[in-house]
């Protein structure tokens, strides 16, 4: 027979000042089972706790009932303090008499009678718990990191430092990602290449860090601790032990007519390619839907000039499965497609680019050497506009009704680093607001308009038009309350940003929760930032929000450590509030194995006594590590052999039964 | 001091399906009208005005008569606050007012033009039949 | 004030989900949005984990009215547990109503933790829905009274 006792907390006012906390007492007393029921201003204080475990242990209770704030808040609270007393943990119910009353009525008799019937409900259900214990599982010592770009790249080389095994998992052919295609870094100008590559040298050497380029992530199955990843590597077809990087294949290889991906499509490449010079690792791909030699299967250049012998025509994609510990989710972003904004010409004219393109076009390892030149006649420009927010803050259908945070910046950078080489350039930028909110980022706009004479105007564009060789743009002033009609050499667009398409498919595999925008979501907005809301999945970099470089690596940074702490563990301690299944009522039906979303469900042959006939059947078998305790299997269950522990049907059907007395 | 007329302000609202507080206040909707020059009160700031309820220069603004209602504002507009309905909203507020002039339905079909906007059409008879 | 004894107090049991909707009614307090006390609510790991028996068992009980509240369609912490909960509660409210238990008196809800909001105003409608349809007398087990 259950003893319990029942706690009911003041919470200093909280409570009190709505619920008559003595009534409670006297009701709860009342109740059958309950031996021991009193009052305290603050149950969760020391001295509360203590009140718990001295109850505990003089009227020897089996279970007892806190009628306080959210279980949310404190269960965990009074599970410890009812550990420390020696009973099961589990053996702990809370009525929320705050949250749930108290804060919400005013009267003083309705939220007291409301909280003598949570606090029966409460008794009711805790007759019936039974003492649980939490399971173990292992945690596999190895990271995966999902993207090889800045986010990708720092998060790896901190968990690699704290001494861990780390695989990065980056789908183009090498890593390094939107930073690598950066001219300079604002606020202070750092040359992008000069701080990124040294990074992307030193993961590439680091001892615990491993690098699948050309690589996808394919499934992914078990759960914290303990998951299991398919990683897709794509065929290269050049073997990447003998190719020696000396760039021979890429000068001779004749289709050379491949859009540029890496220079935005500024210029071609060749079918067989590193996307920059400084990739790593430094072995070329073959682009097969390119390529000669795949598409007619005349060719073969690349083999013939390659002395290592590494080109490989036959290679096929491989599949490696591998376990992980913890996964990091560091996809990045990519600009919006402008085809619905055919009101800035970007389509029509070459001399409309967006911002990325002009970053590349400054570089001078990009397409034009970094000379500052019109993509339609290579000639100089002798005015520029800059267009903020194209996409951007949009509530109707063809933006993102984000605001994507590093455009306000690297337009003051562009128009600062223009104006710096080639001061003869006007350059004009319109805006909304021009948002700085960043160390040094105030005063590097004011430089932009102070000293490099950077001309603001407030207001949108509203149509770019080409006329001739010019471009004719259309704008309001809206201080000036005027309209403005000016014709110039080149107009960039600082195009919204957004989360890697691929990114979706990624968290679906991963259950990890994302938003209507693509981005993943976090765990709490402001206390839990690098963590899905998903166990052993962490976040970095723009695929949970936009953000600029040094709070990408700050993000990492943070995302490491998570992953660092859950790794240092031997073992985690798993909620054993799991569904279990009863043997003799099992038919093994196998509809709770269909509804299970985490496959913790097998069958297997059992000798079952069912009142005296002793048989063979198959019968359900729940993986306690593997089940998360959600309960859908417990109502498909046709012949009610399914129960989930903790939440057990006799235990619900309790508290209707109190609710409804 | 401007005189506050909150509830034309709403009648106009009502009447365009405008909500003016969507407006982050850009001026795309101004730098996209072609009919900027001749306006004495801009696109943008017939906004401006509903949201705070000055609406007796707009019944008085020429710009009513001379938007083209070509709806480049409606179309461009980041936030989806459609000026244009807006403006047409005044027009069909000024024209209630001085009795309601409008086409008489036998004249419309002749009138009828495939090419032509559905909207376009309303807001051309709204303005010549003043 | 002395609630008159011939006041309908409808009784009326409100499930949500651990992750979203019981958060959403812990903001709802904490925001102090008020509602009608007569909703009592019942802590399930998902909505997905309510058996329709538990839902028949309130009515047997006496209850004038039950809601289910779970995540948003694409949030739930288990993936997939509402719909599961979706499709069983499509099932058996249309199955309830042929009985007598008119569909006003059985809800589904989404409702997120950062709906505290959301919870609030659907507990007030749902209460004074519950209030013009009057007390239930369909599947109430009179053995079970007193």
């Amino acid at each position: 027979m259950q003893r319990i006792g029942v706690f009911v907390c003041h919470c200093g006012t909280n409570i009190a000042a709505t619920v008559d906390v003595k009534r409670v007492v006297e009701a709860a007393a009342k109740e059958p089972g309950v031996v021991h029921a009193e009052d305290y201003q603050y149950m969760c204080s020391e001295a509360g706790q203590l009140k718990i475990r001295e109850a505990i242990e003089q009227k020897h209770l089996t279970g007892i009932v806190v009628c306080s704030c959210s279980p949310r808040m404190h269960e965990n609270t009074f599970r410890q303090a009812a550990k420390r007393a020696g009973i099961n943990p589990y053996m702990v119910e809370i009525a929320n008499i705050r949250e749930h009353c108290s804060w919400i009525h005013k009267d003083i008799e309705e939220a007291t009678e409301k909280a003598v019937i949570l606090a029966r409900a409460a008794i009711a259900k805790v007759m019936l718990n039974a003492p649980l214990t939490p399971g173990t599982s292992q945690v596999v010592k190895r990271a995966l990191v999902i993207g090889g770009g800045i986010a990708g790249i720092q998060t790896a080389l901190d968990i690699a430092d704290a001494g861990y095994e780390v695989d990065i998992v980056e789908k183009t052919p090498s890593i390094g990602g939107r930073m690598s295609q950066l001219d300079k870094t604002f606020p202070t100008l750092d040359c992008s290449a000069c701080i990124l590559t040294p990074k992307m040298v030193e993961a590439a050497a680091h001892e615990k860090i491993t690098i699948y380029t050309y690589s996808e992530v394919e499934k992914v199955s078990g759960f914290v601790g303990d998951f299991h990843v398919d990683i897709r590597k794509k065929a290269r077809s050049v073997d990447m032990s003998k190719c020696t990087g000396c760039g021979v294949c890429q000068e001779k290889c004749p289709s050379r007519k491949t859009p540029n991906e890496f220079n935005r499509g500024l210029n071609t490449r060749s079918a067989i390619y590193t996307p920059f010079a400084q990739a790593i690792p430094n072995v070329p791909v073959i682009d097969r839907e390119h390529c000669t030699k795949f598409k007619t299967g005349k060719c073969g250049v690349c083999a013939k000039v390659c002395q290592a012998g590494a080109i490989d025509y036959d290679q096929q994609d491989e599949i490696i499965t591998v376990d992980y510990g913890a996964i990091v989710v560091a996809t990045g972003f990519d600009t919006i497609k402008l085809d619905k904004y055919d009101e800035y010409a970007y389509n029509q004219s070459p001399d409309v680019i967006t911002s990325l393109e002009l970053e590349r076009i400054m570089n001078a390892a990009g397409p034009t050497k970094g000379h500052l030149e019109r993509m339609s006649d290579h000639k100089p420009p002798k005015s520029m506009v800059f267009i903020q927010c194209v996409g951007s803050r949009c509530a109707d259908k063809r933006g993102k009704s984000y605001c994507s945070k590093i455009c306000c910046m690297y337009t003051a950078k562009h128009a600062m680093l223009i104006r710096d080489k080639y001061p003869d350039v006007d350059v004009t930028v319109f805006y909304i607001d021009v948002r700085t909110p960043g160390k040094n980022f105030d005063e590097f706009y004011r430089r932009a308009v102070e000293e490099y004479g950077v001309h603001y105007i407030k207001g949108q564009v509203g149509k770019v038009a080409p006329q001739g060789d010019k471009l004719l743009v259309q704008a309001a002033d809206l201080l000036d309350n005027k309209q403005i009609r000016m014709e110039t050499d080149m107009v960039v667009l600082a195009t919204a940003i957004e989360p890697n398409p691929d990114v979706r498919k990624i968290a679906t595999m991963l259950t990890a929760s994302i938003d209507t925008n693509n981005f993943l979501t976090e765990s709490h907005a402001k206390l839990r930032p690098v963590e899905s809301p998903t166990a052993g999945i962490f976040l970095s970099g723009v695929c949970q929000g936009p953000k600029d470089i040094p709070e990408t690596v700050a993000q990492a940074g943070a995302a490491a450590v998570k992953v660092v702490g859950l790794l240092a563990k031997d073992h985690l301690v798993t909620n054993p509030c799991t569904a279990k299944a009863d043997p003799i009522f099992c038919n093994g039906c196998s509809t709770c194995e269909k509804v299970c979303p985490y496959g913790a469900i097998s069958y297997e042959d059992q000798l079952v006594n069912d009142h005296g006939i002793r048989e063979t059947r198959r019968v359900a078998v729940v993986n306690s590590a593997l089940c998360q305790g959600c309960g859908a299997c417990t109502v498909a269950c046709p012949s009610g052999a399914m129960d989930l522990q903790g939440f057990s049907n006799r235990q619900i059907l309790a508290e209707v039964d109190a609710i409804c007395r | 001091m401007q005189k506050v007329d909150m509830a034309k302000a709403d009648r106009l609202r009502e009447m365009s399906g405008v909500n003016t507080r969507k407006c982050m206040k850009c001026g795309k909707c101004s730098a996209s009208c072609p009919a900027y020059e001749e306006m004495d009160i801009r696109p943008h700031q017939f906004v401006s005005y509903v949201e705070s309820g000055d609406i007796e220069p707009l019944l008085e603004s020429k710009s009513i008569w001379k938007c083209l209602s070509c709806f480049a504002c409606v179309e461009r507009c980041p936030r989806d606050v459609k000026p244009a309905k807006l403006i047409e909203a005044v027009r069909q507020m000024v024209v209630r007012q001085r009795g309601g002039n409008y086409l008489s339905p036998n004249e419309v079909p002749e009138l009828l033009n495939e090419e032509l906007p559905q909207q376009l059409l309303a807001s051309a008879f709204r303005k010549y039949s003043k | 004030m002395q609630v008159e004894n011939t006041e309908f107090r409808p009784k009326i049991v409100a499930f949500c989900c651990n992750w979203c909707s019981y958060a959403g009614a812990d903001l709802a307090g904490s925001s102090r949005l008020a509602y009608p006390a007569d909703v009592k609510i019942i802590r399930v790991p998902c909505s997905c984990r309510v058996n329709p028996m538990f839902i028949l068992r309130a009515f047997q009980r006496g209850a004038d009215g039950v809601i289910l509240c779970g995540c948003h369609p694409g949030d739930c912490h288990y993936t997939t547990g509402n719909y599961y909960a979706r499709r069983r509660m499509t099932l058996l409210f249309s199955m309830l109503d042929y009985l007598g238990v008119e569909n006003g008196r059985t809800r589904v809800e989404w409702v997120s933790a950062a709906e505290g909001v959301k919870f609030s105003t659907t507990m007030n409608e749902f209460v004074a829905k519950i209030h013009e349809l009057g007390e239930n007398v369909r599947l109430e087990d009179l053995r079970c009274k007193g």
